[in-house]
């Protein structure tokens, strides 16, 4: 079956106290210059019509009020 | 009066839901949330907890189950639904209401009591208890995923319709919600959903019953 890759991240201009909490994590870990941390989702998965995908996105894997998702297919070994 | 009170898998609320709906006067039944048919209840109340796990978004999965189901029909024929916390959650991506709770801001759970400001807490058939402006409610609340967003636009558009039903008092906001929302209700006025714990203020023990006039304007929607 077609393997896919769903990435879900928060909007843009939703304030991500996640990725903020990482961010202020780096410095004393001497990670310097890393900036514009975002945590969001993934999932993988099989799916034998990977054209419905995306009506699955957006009923069940993301909230599309306040997050984006993007599909990727995965070739399979 | 009848209520059913929805049971999850990971559901921990229910049982002082259901105290709290027979502190009206009323009576309450569990409902599971395989069932399909809310037999005749006369108001829902979606409560507290952590329906599947909250897996993948908090009350994400809780939407599809047949119970939920039923309940988004019984709203649409105007009965009167409740969500407390989790259950907030839950009708917020039912669509039962508008906006989404995010991670607290501070990423920290929080359990604390909270002074709420109910105002405009209309009901379609006339509930009084909480519609006097500015009502100060003393009620806990316990979450970590209780910041209430909307876009902008919709923000604005559920203070034109009167839809805020409870603001949390000045300096109380406990998880960044904009403009301090802690309940909203639908455009009918019939489906409300707060993240404070009204059911856990309704005996003089804990220090607050004012968390019955939640039940109440409830059952007086009804009655």
């Amino acid at each position: 079956m077609p393997r896919a890759r769903v990435l879900i991240r928060p909007k843009e201009g939703i304030l991500d106290p996640q990725g903020k909490a990482v961010e202020r994590a780096l410095p004393a870990l001497g990670f310097e210059g890393i900036g514009n941390v975002h945590v969001g989702r993934m999932v993988e998965l099989e799916a034998s019509d990977p054209a419905r995908l995306p009506e699955l996105c957006e009923k069940l894997l993301a909230n599309p009020l306040i997050e984006d998702f993007e599909i990727e297919s995965i070739d399979g070994p | 009066m009848v209520w059913g009170v929805l049971q999850f898998p990971g559901s921990c609320d229910e049982r002082d839901a259901v105290g709290a709906c027979e502190r009206t006067g009323g009576e309450a039944r569990l409902v599971w949330h395989e069932a399909r048919d809310l037999e005749g209840v006369d108001a829902v109340v979606v409560p507290g907890g952590f329906s599947y796990g909250d897996y993948l978004r908090a009350g994400a999965i809780a939407r599809f189950s047949p119970a939920m189901e039923a309940v988004a029909k019984f709203a649409a024929a105007g009965g009167p639904v409740l969500g407390i916390c989790n259950g907030f959650q839950v009708l917020c991506e039912t669509g039962l209401l508008p906006g989404a709770l995010l991670r607290n801001t501070d990423l920290r759970f929080v359990c604390r009591q909270v002074d709420l400001l109910a105002g405009g807490l209309s009901t379609p058939e006339g509930g009084q208890s909480c519609r006097e402006p500015a009502e100060r409610l003393s009620i806990p609340a316990k979450h970590g995923e209780g910041r209430y967003w909307a876009p902008e636009a919709m923000l604005d558009e559920i203070e034109a319709n009167g839809q805020v039903a409870f603001r949390y008092a000045p300096g109380h906001n406990p998880n960044g919600s904009a403009r301090d929302i802690a309940g909203v209700t639908n455009e009918e006025g019939n489906v409300l959903g707060l993240m404070p714990h009204p059911e856990h203020a309704v005996d003089p023990l804990t220090g607050s019953t004012d968390g019955l006039k939640v039940f109440e304007a409830l059952a007086g929607a009804r009655a």
